[in-house]
């Protein structure tokens, strides 16, 4: 099956090329059949591209090894759900996902567009195709994940443990889905360029698109947080490591974007400005998508030198060249339809906000290539670590939840001041209740910054709350609604409106995580022997006794062994019990000895946590195996070439030694406010997304209508 | 003040603004910056972020500090390093580390919690796959 | 060999699709269907925006004449959608 596979993706490289020649050809010489053609050839691609990605796992589920990729990423002891992805954990297999998906978005929205856009969608279609085209063309030249093995190995090597966790699984094709997605607002921002047609034709088409793309993205960058605090033995979640930045400055632009095409919607203004950030969105999501799998920067995901850094970054070439050319060329098509009226009114707050967000992802994009940039201009690399990035972004994170919180009370075009005043006094004095009371109830002056943000969201929540309680007051004065009744309807009627201020909540929220948590952090390191006991914060933690175990790994990640303490844990009159550990897997390595090979492979932490509203408490540990290191030494030696079974005993020995006598363990404790909101938050920006792309059922009546009438005309005619 | 001229204003305070981040932006990476270097180029008096591979059977820990060497990428010469603080999951011999510190008298000195040790390959095909 | 064979079967099977529009001609494209589609979809949008201004003005962020002004903008470019719908549904009874 796997030349299946193989030819699926060669036959899918030319039926995209096709697309593009079709497209380009029916658009220019207005014979709408070639047209039609190649929008059915990016239906056979999406279809070519499920097919092997079928195959692809299929593979995978038998634990077929005669695929090279089955065999580098799995094994028959592979918990099944990793077997299906760890598909996406090789570069060859996340190169098919981003086709797939990229084939399968192409296809939908050419589908939703096949009677409109008559003459952007030639144009969008044969970009699609030349985007689908380049990661077919890496595949099939370079990275072909239906290579096969000629001599097939009786067991493959595993996935990663590191990445054996459920988030950072459903992380890639997050990810994948947001950059994808992006691609679609491009493909016809620049159908839209060379048609000349730039009204917000194009922008109303892929809204939707645009929000699904974000809202993934999003999610995708949040849960990569998520597993590296609940997974790695750190405790952070966010390191302004350069592939985490790669796939944050895409979502800022995207972010952007999706306000600014608002204002072109509405006013006809900032097209030059929309079609660029666009193109940006689109390159830095493919820069996203390249960093990770070149050598050019170090971080800890770069993933040394690979074979396709070189075509990845001429196709980015080529992508900025054409995105430049074309808007410099279509100047005078696009200029304003509108002027700015006043600086109080959204259209001018949409720009600051843009700006603002631009700013942020312009810093983030210096610090990230700043050891290419010193380089090129003093000669030597140099680096600039995280607190550099905090530093920058926290004034810009506030000024953003500034416009946040300004944006939802002003209207298009202009706001009587006064009436901006009467609508601004209600949440500044909740706001100075909130913040009377921070001054008074906790040490949130310690944090200036902190303060300063707790306030803005503070004041973002109260404004937004009004306008939803404005709102349903308004409605009620019309139709006498009940409020429930009124809240439910005024947002179903206005749902981009309200379930965007929605997002601004979450986001307001999980601001507010990030704030208290990296303010008022308290953490602590210590060395402990069964008995001994610290405290962290008004926490008092005793360890009670070590644990260490064999096989049977709760999380489903099938290590062998685990070492770990059980801790006892008081705050006030509350105490629970956290069980932090080390899984240790066995290393494939003929260097190494029989035994030590077991404890010689991956290891990863285990972290135990309570989660909680108001704070979390976690902890990690670190055994000390200094201690077994003769006993496993004089094991190597003695039973290097006993069976297995033999072998296993020595090892459960082993682990009752540590269990008997431990030496000290290393922990590390963290006491992290609020950090839970920050979650809390993400899935509030979710539901607002949700909100705001859902269809309106009026618009959805009014199409079929019009279908109806269309097709009544058609039939009148033709009889 | 008629609408031209209040345009003009917008434009031009827009870009003072601009003009005073990006100033901002280089001042502060260039003097925050801290050089990266191979064990090859240290030289004592100046903090580094010290990259190279970690060197085999190099590992020693005793107490509270973890010692080990570190070689250049592509070469052998090394250095070894005294280091406090978290180690990562991924920490092993023969992986690539980045960590900051000093050299100091033959030893380089590291930072506290300032290790970093890049994932195993997944995007190359590796010698030796875990 | 298996891959051969692939090969041929799925480039036979995408040329027979892609070749559907090609051979089936003869269908008169009606230009004008999709300018209106286009322009309904003009239509809806300038409507929700004449809405929100109300919403807007009920919730008292706009004043009473600041809303009859942009209100009256609005309404003038919707009538001129309107218009040009009229003109091009006009053509086809129904």
């Amino acid at each position: 099956m796997a030349g299946v596979g193989s030819a699926c993706l060669t036959i899918g490289l030319f039926t995209a090329l096709y697309a593009v020649g079709a497209s380009l050809f029916g658009a220019r010489t207005g014979r709408r059949e070639w047209v039609d053609s190649g929008r059915r050839a990016v239906y056979c691609l999406a279809a070519l591209c499920v097919g092997a990605f079928a195959i692809l796992e299929s593979a995978f589920l038998r634990s077929d090894f005669s695929y090279a990729l089955v065999a580098e990423g799995s094994s028959t002891s592979t918990p099944t759900f990793y077997k299906v992805t760890a598909v996406w954990a090789t570069q060859d297999g996340s190169l098919l996902l981003w086709a797939t998906l990229l084939a399968l978005f192409a296809g939908a929205v050419l589908f939703l567009t096949r009677r409109t856009l008559r003459d952007i969608a030639p144009y969008a279609t044969a970009v699609l195709g030349a985007v689908a085209a380049f990661f077919l063309l890496l595949m099939v030249g370079w990275e072909n994940p239906f290579d096969t093995l000629a001599v097939v190995p009786s067991e493959g090597a595993g996935l990663n443990p590191l990445l054996r966790h459920p988030a950072m699984m459903i992380h890639p094709p997050m990810l994948y889905t947001g950059y994808v997605g992006f691609s679609i607002p491009f493909a016809f921002a620049i159908g839209a360029l060379m048609t000349r047609r730039t009204g917000a034709d194009w922008i109303r088409a892929t809204r939707r698109f645009t929000l699904v793309a974000w809202t993934f993205l999003g999610t995708g960058i949040l849960l990569g947080a998520l597993w590296s605090y609940s997974e790695l033995g750190w405790g952070g979640y966010w390191a302004w490591d350069p592939v985490e930045n790669a796939s944050l400055m895409p979502w800022l632009v995207g972010t952007a974007f999706l306000h600014s095409i608002m204002v072109q919607e509405k006013r006809g203004m900032l097209k030059v400005w929309n079609v660029s950030l666009i193109c940006a969105t689109f390159t830095l999501a493919l820069l996203g998508t390249f960093l990770v799998r070149s050598g050019i920067l170090d971080s800890i995901h770069a993933f040394g030198a690979s074979t396709i850094g070189v075509q990845f970054l001429v196709f980015i070439g080529c992508v900025i060249a054409l995105s430049a050319v074309l808007v410099i060329s279509r100047l005078p098509y696009l200029r304003s339809e509108a002027r700015l009226d006043s600086l109080l009114s959204r259209e001018a707050f949409f720009l600051l906000n843009n700006l603002v967000l631009v700013a942020l992802a312009l810093v983030i994009l210096w610090g990230t290539f700043f050891p290419l940039i010193s380089e090129a201009i003093t000669g030597t690399e140099q680096t600039v670590g995280p607190p550099w990035f905090d530093r920058l972004a926290t004034p810009l994170a506030i000024v953003l939840v500034l416009l946040a919180w300004v944006g939802p009370v002003l209207a298009w075009r202009r706001v009587t001041p006064a009436a901006l005043v009467r609508v601004l006094l209600a949440p500044l004095a909740a706001t100075a209740v909130v913040l009377a009371a921070l001054l008074a109830l906790t040490d949130a002056r310690d944090s200036v910054p902190s303060l300063i943000m707790f306030c803005f969201v503070a004041f973002l929540l109260s404004v937004v709350g009004q306008e939803f309680w404005r709102g349903a007051r308004a409605r009620r004065t019309m139709t006498g609604e009940s409020w429930p009744r009124a809240l439910a309807r005024l947002t179903g009627r206005n749902r981009r409106r309200y379930g965007g201020y929605l997002v601004h909540v979450g986001i307001g929220v999980l601001f507010l995580g990030v704030a208290a948590s990296s303010a008022f952090l308290q953490q602590r390191d210590v060395r402990l022997s069964p008995g001994q006991s610290f405290s962290v914060g008004d926490y008092d933690v005793e360890y009670v006794r070590p644990t260490a175990r064999l096989g049977g790994d709760r999380g489903g990640t099938g290590a062998p062994i685990a070492f770990g303490a059980v801790m006892r844990v008081k705050n006030g009159d509350r105490t629970f019990t956290l069980r932090p550990s080390r899984n240790y897997y066995a290393t494939a390595d003929p260097a190494k000895g029989a035994i030590s090979r077991f404890f010689e492979g991956e290891a990863t932490s285990e972290v135990d946590m309570r989660w909680g509203l108001r704070r979390d408490f976690w902890l990690a540990v670190r055994p000390d195996l200094v201690s077994l290191q003769k006993p496993i030494a004089r094991a190597d030696r003695e039973f290097s070439d006993s069976p297995s079974d033999v072998q296993a005993i020595v090892i459960s020995t082993l682990t009752q030694l540590y269990r008997e006598k431990p030496p000290p363990a290393t922990f590390r404790a963290i006491v992290s406010p609020l950090v839970a909101w920050i979650w809390i938050g993400g899935a509030i920006v979710l539901l607002g997304a949700l909100v705001a792309a859902w269809p309106s059922p009026e618009a959805r009546l009014r199409r079929v209508r019009s279908l109806y009438k269309a097709r009544l005309g058609r039939e009148l005619t033709r009889a | 003040m008629d609408p031209a001229r209040k345009r003009k204003l917008r434009l031009v305070l827009a870009l003072g603004v601009a003009v005073l981040l990006a100033s901002a932006l280089v001042y502060t990476s260039f003097s925050a910056s801290s050089e990266a270097a191979k064990p090859s180029e240290l030289q004592p008096g100046r903090a580094y972020e010290l990259t190279g591979k970690v060197v085999h059977n190099s590992i020693r820990r005793d107490g509270e500090q973890l010692h080990f060497r570190v070689r250049d990428r592509d070469g052998t010469e090394s250095v070894p390093v005294t280091y406090s603080g978290t180690v990562p999951d991924p920490f092993r011999e023969g992986r690539e580390v980045i960590v900051s510190g000093e050299l100091e008298r033959g030893t380089f000195v590291a930072e506290r919690d300032s290790l970093v040790t890049k994932c195993p390959s997944k995007f190359t095909k590796d010698e030796q796959s875990s | 060999m298996e891959y051969v064979v692939a090969l041929l079967v799925l480039a036979a099977l995408v040329a027979l699709a892609v070749s559907v529009p090609l051979r089936r001609r003869g269908q008169a494209e009606r230009l004008e269907e999709t300018r209106v589609e286009e322009l309904t979809a003009a239509k809806e949008a300038k409507y929700r925006e004449i809405r929100d201004a109300e919403l807007d003005h009920r919730m008292g962020k706009l004043s009473e004449r600041d809303w009859r002004m942009v209100d009256g903008e609005l309404r003038g470019e919707a009538v001129e959608i309107l218009r040009e719908l009229d003109a091009l549904e006009g053509r086809t009874p129904g």
